[in-house]
């Protein structure tokens, strides 16, 4: 027997009252540690796909729209621009490697991305399987893709115009699969990949050029979606991304500036959650103090009981203190169990609707602050009843009873 | 105080604000002895008990016990003075109705800072045999079962001084003989000194020394 039991055996005897303290806290730390993860996951990861790419050149639009959907692929391309201006913009001295990506179509839902093999490099992608696609109409599959459709080379698809994969198809301009991805752990993953000539061939066969003419015609008119671009210097950013504003068909936008915009919009929702975490939190102190207050008056004679034993008045307040720590340290365990099984779920749900995936199975410095904080708020919840019972009267106790 | 003394009382006056509710000017118990303290309700003798436990320190008056003068030991010295020395067996029983009959033994030890000792707790409670409710809590038990299990717990430490507050209160005449019994028989087993306190005259012709407070 000790504290620590014996403790434990005065909460059992009042389950109700536990099991709430518990609930309580589990709810507000499972809150904290879901959003921890998930935000924390979500940023690291935005960041790993962002790496090396400095700016975002497309067409005029939003310029969130246009990192989203050329960096990540979340959302719909501004547009187009025409691949001559892309190409004497690659050139510019300040700009030291640009990689420009042709979107617009997709296959059961992944996107199908025409770059070249510098797209590959950027990411450090190697492949599992098969080679990069060296002909027009060869594709390549991110990981997840592979693992998810459980196509792999040597497979014919045809792809669909429009991203959902619920536009029409492109039956006439079908794709060979000719390697998959090793996983990554970026956007790589979830993309399929082919040369930038597939896209336009795939489009320019559906309006079927009748001449020669009209092929020229056609290839003058070829566009692409993006440019990634990478500095040649820092100093690229002071003067680059004004100068290609200032022209009238271009846009760009800086992921960094643009995602730090993006979680300052989301970061409000996560404040309030977060708020409302730290109200449970709260409520769990107070229903710790409540019910070891309100258990102290049926408890006085256990405790004058232990007095005569040879308790000391610190044990009992040890006791009553203890009480608060075990609640507290049980409600954070729960609570951490919890935000890792949310998280765990709510990563099977996104990974089944191809959004960014989120584990439950990482772990953060954070957590520990939590579990430090649950801590305090057992140990203040319990200080005034566990300072009743160090006060308590032996004598007048046991004379009453 | 002769050399075999246990309890040795001089000047002993207690009060509560200005109501006097104990005075005894002299008392002296030898190492052994089994005492009753008589004396209708409100005439002190909880409070003697509490006094002789280290539980209220006297308004007046010099207390020793076991050679210990209680004056002069406080705080958690004498919180472990008495757990080491004085057993006690309260009118209400007060046993943890939360723990078994085994942790409410189990209890007395670790408050005690005694060694937590299971063979111990099975041979205090045989020798009052209840060691068959061992696992069982307060409220599964008879009222004799918990009054032997309540003189278990006062007696497991070995104590050199057993205190008892009314144990035969709301007993009939068979059961209420056989408390005073067992507090004897555990008092004898243990060598320990006995001081009963009662207003029951049943038990009277079983103690050979008796305080009479009222008087």
């Amino acid at each position: 027997m000790n504290l620590a039991t014996l403790s434990a055996s005065y909460l059992r005897a009042r389950p109700l009252n536990t099991a709430l303290s518990l609930i309580l806290l589990a709810l507000g730390v499972g809150t904290i540690v879901l959003l921890v993860l998930v935000v924390s996951q979500l940023e690291e990861r935005m960041q790993r796909d962002a790496r090396g790419i400095d700016l975002v050149v497309g067409a005029k639009g939003s310029p969130m729209q246009l990192i989203l959907s050329g960096i990540y692929h979340a959302d719909a391309p501004t547009g187009n621009i025409p691949l001559a201006e892309a190409r004497a913009l690659a050139k510019h001295r300040l700009i030291k490697r640009a990689i420009p990506l042709a979107l617009g179509d997709g296959w059961k839902g992944y996107r199908i991305v025409g770059a070249g093999h510098e797209y590959v490099e950027l990411y450090g992608a190697r492949l599992a399987a098969g080679r990069l696609w060296q002909k027009p109409m060869e594709a390549v599959l991110g990981a997840e893709v592979a693992a998810r459709t459980g196509v792999g080379v040597g497979v014919r698809f045809a792809g669909s115009h429009g991203v959902t994969g619920q536009g029409e198809e492109h039956g006439a301009a079908p794709y060979d699969v000719v390697g998959v991805l090793g996983r990554t752990g970026s956007v790589l993953d979830r993309l399929v990949l082919t040369s930038i000539e597939s896209v336009w061939q795939v489009h320019e066969e559906e309006h079927g050029p009748a001449d020669e003419a009209d092929r020229k015609a056609l290839e003058e008119d070829r566009e692409v979606t993006v440019l990634l671009v990478q500095y040649a210097s820092p100093l690229a950013a002071a003067t680059l991304p004004r100068q290609i504003n200032s022209k009238s068909e271009l846009q760009a936008a800086s992921p960094a500036y643009e995602t730090a915009r993006l979680f300052r919009i989301v970061g409000v929702g996560v404040e309030a959650l977060r708020a409302f975490a730290v109200v449970l939190i709260l409520a769990a102190g107070l229903s710790v103090f409540i019910a070891l207050y309100t258990a102290l008056e049926e408890r006085r004679y256990d405790l004058a009981v232990m007095r005569t034993l040879g308790a000391s008045p610190g044990k009992l307040f040890g006791l009553l203190l203890t009480e608060g720590i075990v609640l507290a340290i049980v409600g954070a365990v729960i609570g951490l169990a919890l935000g890792h099984a949310l998280a765990s779920a709510l990563g099977v749900w996104l990974e089944s609707q191809q959004q960014y995936p989120v584990t439950g199975l990482e772990w953060r410095p954070e957590e520990l602050w939590l579990v430090v904080v649950a801590l305090g708020v057992g140990v203040v919840a319990a200080l005034l009843p566990a300072w009743r019972a160090y006060r308590t009267d032996v004598s007048r106790t046991l004379a009453q009873g | 105080m002769p050399s075999n003394g246990m309890i040795s009382v001089k000047g002993l006056a207690h009060r509560y604000g200005s109501t006097e509710v104990l005075r005894l000017p002299e008392w002296n118990v030898a190492q052994g002895e089994r005492w009753l303290v008589l004396g209708p309700s409100g005439c002190g003798k909880t409070t003697l008990l509490h006094v002789l436990a280290g539980l209220i320190r006297p308004s007046e008056g010099e207390v020793e016990v076991s050679g210990e003068s209680l004056r002069k030991i406080d705080g958690a010295r004498l919180d472990r003075w008495r757990g080491a020395t004085v057993g006690i067996v309260l009118q209400a029983l007060h046993l943890m109705r939360h723990l078994s009959v085994r942790d409410n033994l189990r209890l007395a030890q670790y408050m005690a800072r005694a060694a937590q000792d299971d063979a111990r707790i099975t041979e205090t409670l045989g020798a009052l045999g209840v060691a068959d409710k061992a696992m069982r809590r307060p409220a599964d038990l008879s009222e004799g079962e918990r009054q032997r299990v309540a003189v278990a717990r006062a007696v497991v430490n070995r104590p050199k001084l057993l205190l008892a507050d009314e144990p035969t209160a709301n007993l009939d005449d068979a059961a209420a003989a056989r408390a005073a019994d067992l507090l004897v028989e555990q008092a004898e087993r243990h060598g320990a000194t006995l001081v009963v306190a009662t207003h029951d005259a049943r038990v009277k012709q079983k103690f050979e020394k008796r305080l009479d407070l009222s008087a």
